[in-house]
């Protein structure tokens, strides 16, 4: 079974030469920390960045430049700055790669659910509605259950919906599913873990077809 | 050159009344107008329709205009990091509108640039375009989303001149750009007013026939909401 950095670690592996990258907040952004060096990648903050870098060291911390997460951060050689409707235009024009974000639940549709929980204080969607029903290539980073154990791995998102039929490729602390067909494709098992234990804490239509290898991290 | 230079926000907010929609630049904490937003404190204008990505912190940005009960409706994209906000929205003294960040974004600069309103993907399918009018365009469906209109637009830019040409910095910028010439009259703020000719022309953002006025804004406290930083090895 996986922690976060693992599956961040796991995500990274999708990350290709080339790629225009948008890190969500949580777990997706530990993906960075993952990517190989060997490849150039540009990661974009929807606030306005394209090219961050990492943390400033202590006392070069610049109010001026933060993510969308408001944290303060660096920028790499041959970054650029520009204003939200810009911004926006990069991921709604899909000039944007790949998205990676965090879920509450995905159903074997496609759908995602990730910024309300009715009766609880909502704070906003932010950018991922813009995101999600944008981007072609969508990653999800999540827990396969809650801490109840129950599934976020659907047949039917439970949760009001941040976009429909969009997510390709869920990396959870047990799998990696594919989403396709409205059905769930395992194709890969984290380490130390069955196929089973992958169909129980998947309430969704999984297919397992043949032998399913184990992540290679 | 057409003037647009104030001597002070006390003249660039003339004409504020209590139930205008003003829109303020700023993501988080960052690139917030802050002395409009310390004069509308000042002004104690109520009932106030307020358009900005988020709304503040408890203690400052758009959370002074909270604590001072001046807003009635905020139109936001994210509003997670204020405790007076959350107690104003659960009690319904406060209405808010979530909205996409992009569609946010989006609805200011199709004000700006004459549009009354556009068809974008996000939302589609969720809560967000319950009764909006949606529309298939080669076999992907899209929402669509009115301009905004508003009596205010508050901005903040690092450099201008008095001929109201802006330069931001950084991630300062966001919805600033966006806002200008959005509302009925643009208020910018900046941090060094200089001599009209010393901007070069090619590095102007914000050409000034967006902006109505323009001043030396002081007093910047810029804070930071998340400092993060890593240790030198």
């Amino acid at each position: 079974m996986l922690d976060k950095n693992g599956i961040a670690k796991r995500i990274a592996q999708e990350v290709q030469d080339g790629f225009y990258v948008n890190l969500g907040i949580g777990i997706p952004t530990l993906v960075a920390n993952y990517v190989r060096d060997d490849i150039e990648v540009e990661f974009q903050s929807e606030n306005g960045v394209l090219g961050m870098g990492p943390f400033p060291f202590e006392g070069e911390e610049d109010a001026d430049i933060i993510n969308a997460g408001k944290q303060t951060i660096t920028t790499m050689p041959g970054a650029s700055f520009f204003d939200s409707s810009m911004s926006f235009a990069m991921i709604r024009g899909k000039h944007v790669h790949l998205t990676i974000l965090g879920a509450m639940e995905v159903a074997e549709n496609g759908d995602i659910a990730n910024w309300k929980i009715p009766g609880k204080m909502v704070k906003g969607m932010g950018g991922a509605m813009d995101l999600v029903a944008s981007a072609e290539n969508i990653i999800v980073a999540m827990m396969h259950t809650n801490k109840r154990g129950e599934s976020k791995i659907l047949k039917k998102c439970s949760l009001p919906l941040t976009g429909v039929g969009c997510v390709t490729k869920v990396v959870t602390n047990l799998a990696v599913l594919e989403v396709k067909n409205n059905q769930f494709y395992l194709l890969e098992r984290a380490p130390g873990v069955s196929v089973e234990e992958i169909q129980n804490a998947t309430e969704g239509t999984l297919i397992v077809d043949g032998e399913i290898p184990e992540m290679i991290l | 050159m057409i003037n647009k230079k104030v001597n002070n926000v006390e003249e660039a907010l003339q004409g504020i009344k209590s139930g205008m929609t003003f829109m303020l630049g700023g993501f988080g904490l960052c690139g917030i107008p802050e002395n409009a937003i310390a004069e509308l404190v000042k002004l104690n204008v109520r009932e106030l329709t307020c358009i900005s990505n988020n709304a503040g912190v408890d203690d400052f940005g758009l959370g002074l205009l909270l604590q001072n009960k001046q807003i009635k409706k905020m139109i936001s994209s994210y509003v997670g990091e204020n405790d007076e906000f959350e107690r104003q929205m659960l009690s319904g003294e406060l209405e808010v509108e979530l909205t996409p960040q992009g569609t946010l974004a989006e609805k200011c600069r199709a004000a700006q640039a004459g549009f009354p309103a556009f068809y974008t993907p996000a939302g589609y399918g969720t809560e967000v375009a319950e009764g909006k009018e949606t529309r298939e365009f080669d076999g992907k469906m899209y929402v669509l989303e009115p301009a905004f209109k508003a009596d205010f637009a508050f901005v903040k830019a690092w450099k201008g001149d008095a001929a109201g040409n802006l330069i931001f910095k950084g991630t300062a910028r966001n919805f600033n750009p966006n806002m200008c010439g959005a509302a009925t009259i643009t208020v910018a703020e900046v941090e060094e007013l200089v001599p009209v000719g010393q901007l070069d022309p090619n590095n102007v953002h914000i050409p000034g026939i967006f902006v109505q006025r323009i001043f030396q804004g002081k007093n910047y406290e810029k804070r930071i909401e998340q400092r993060t930083v890593r240790q030198r090895s």
